[in-house]
């Protein structure tokens, strides 16, 4: 079962529906019981990194979600992506959850923004397990990207400038793009991404 | 890179996709959800619905159309046509729809856009406009172009822009429903002066009208809705022949 994390941040109705699709069940929760029950966690997002990141705090939820991001694979959707970075600077300046590093800025482009349609995938060849969805197009809506060190990301996509779409460190992953509105290719890729991250979760603890 | 987008739009009225007669096999599947799962299983980038209900039940479907296709089309979609206020947009969102496309309702409040913005992010609020030509330029039209507002169509978009919007539907009434192309004078002049992707509509009538629209105009989309529903086209043909064209399109 795949726990969505639920802090008020919308409609996760597609979410769900996607990893149902993909075999999974999935609940909407906010309750480290049912979090415990899970084989991985989900952390989705809309909005902008400080509203989301607010609800975060205000539900007193930031405690939790660190212990669960230490304990089983985390993944983090769109906002809940950029959530996993440092820090934040859409609406000012805002303390991310710091479980990868990296911050959290305006996409820097002479490209329309908010970067929104379907844009195709880069994936870096230190990641052979990706290599499948290497120029597959997946549909983004975001105008604030992840500046992150290159061995985290496994894949990019290119808008005037490099957009990091996948990145990995550990168990904790994060996609910027929409996979549950990137029709077959994004369940695909979900899929990859709860693989990678369960193989990563397993080595830790075979250590 | 990224790719052009092919937007089919569906006018629902009372719970039931009205243009499209013709439409034979999905007709008979009947409804709005199953015509949207087609769509996007056959390649359509994103979905529009444009609820054209008259009545209070007319809509309360629609949001039960919405909570529907949120669970069956993996593609992203927009519903505009009742959207009036806050709350409106609130329903719609909170139903699954990933956008909300505003119109009459922005040009009446324009302080709809800002707040719609700032409550739920530029990505979610469409600005659709429907634009007339004049003699001193094109003017923004409402009630199906039937009413001139005066105002200035590109002075319009510019302010849809500053005020939050994340992008524009624009439908030129002067080629809708004629199938002879886009206007493309139109799409030009509004996408060289805004910062946000710009969706052209009206006048589709032919696969070559798509790639035409994007080779000669910036435009990030392209909205059809009679070249589908009449099946005198799919969604793969139009993007074969954009492919053959040397326009970037997402191959499904």
């Amino acid at each position: 079962m795949i726990a969505i994390v639920d802090y008020g941040v919308g409609n996760v109705a597609s979410v769900a529906n996607a990893c149902k699709q993909l075999g999974y069940e999935t609940i909407l929760t906010d309750k480290k019981e049912e979090f415990e029950q899970a084989t991985h966690i989900i952390l989705p997002g809309v909005g902008s990194f400080r509203a989301a990141m607010e609800e975060i705090e205000q539900r007193n939820l930031r405690g939790l979600l660190l212990e669960l991001a230490a304990q089983k694979p985390f993944i983090g959707i769109c906002v809940g992506m950029q959530l996993l970075f440092e820090k934040g600077f859409e609406h000012g300046e805002t303390e991310g959850l710091g479980l990868i590093p990296g911050t959290v800025d305006k996409i820097e482009t002479t490209h329309l923004l908010p970067h929104i349609g379907w844009n195709s995938l880069e994936v870096s060849s230190s990641f052979p397990t990706y290599t499948e969805h290497d120029g597959k197009h997946v549909y983004f809506v975001h105008s604030y990207q992840a500046n992150t060190p290159e061995e985290y990301i496994i894949a990019s996509t290119e808008y005037g400038t490099q957009i990091p779409a996948i990145v990995q460190k550990g168990t904790i992953c994060g996609i910027q793009f929409h996979p549950e509105k990137s029709e077959k290719v994004g369940q695909l890729l979900l899929q990859s991404v709860f693989e990678s991250s369960q193989q990563a979760f397993s080595k830790e603890e075979s250590i | 890179m990224i790719a052009k987008r092919i937007i089919p739009c569906l006018d629902v009225k009372d719970g039931t996709v009205v243009k499209g007669t013709n439409f034979v096999s999905l007709r008979e599947l009947g409804d709005p959800v199953a015509m949207a799962a087609a769509y996007s299983k056959s390649g359509a980038d994103e979905i529009v619905f444009l609820d054209i209900s008259a009545t209070h039940e007319g809509r309360a479907t629609m949001m039960d159309i919405v909570r529907q296709t949120a669970l069956h089309v993996f593609v992203p979609f927009t519903v505009g046509g009742g959207v009036r206020s806050l709350d409106d947009m609130t329903t719609m969102l909170q139903a699954g729809a990933d956008k909300v496309a505003i119109n009459s309702a922005a040009v009446a409040e324009p302080e709809l856009i800002t707040k719609g913005a700032e409550k739920f992010g530029s990505q979610c609020i469409v600005v659709a406009i429907d634009a007339k030509r004049f003699d001193d330029g094109w003017h923004v039209v409402t009630h199906g172009g039937r009413k001139d507002t005066g105002i200035d169509a590109i002075e319009w978009a510019k302010e849809a822009e500053a005020r939050g919007a994340g992008e524009i539907l624009l439908t030129s009434m002067d080629a809708d429903g004629v199938k002879t192309g886009y206007d493309l004078s139109l799409t030009k002049a509004i996408v060289e002066e805004v910062r946000i992707p710009v969706i052209a509509s009206g006048g589709c009538g032919s696969p070559e009208h798509i790639t035409e629209v994007f080779q000669k105009t910036n435009v990030s989309a392209a909205l059809a809705a009679s070249i589908f529903h009449d099946k005198t086209f799919s969604i793969e043909e139009v993007k074969q022949s954009c492919h053959q064209e040397g326009v970037r399109i997402r191959e499904a």
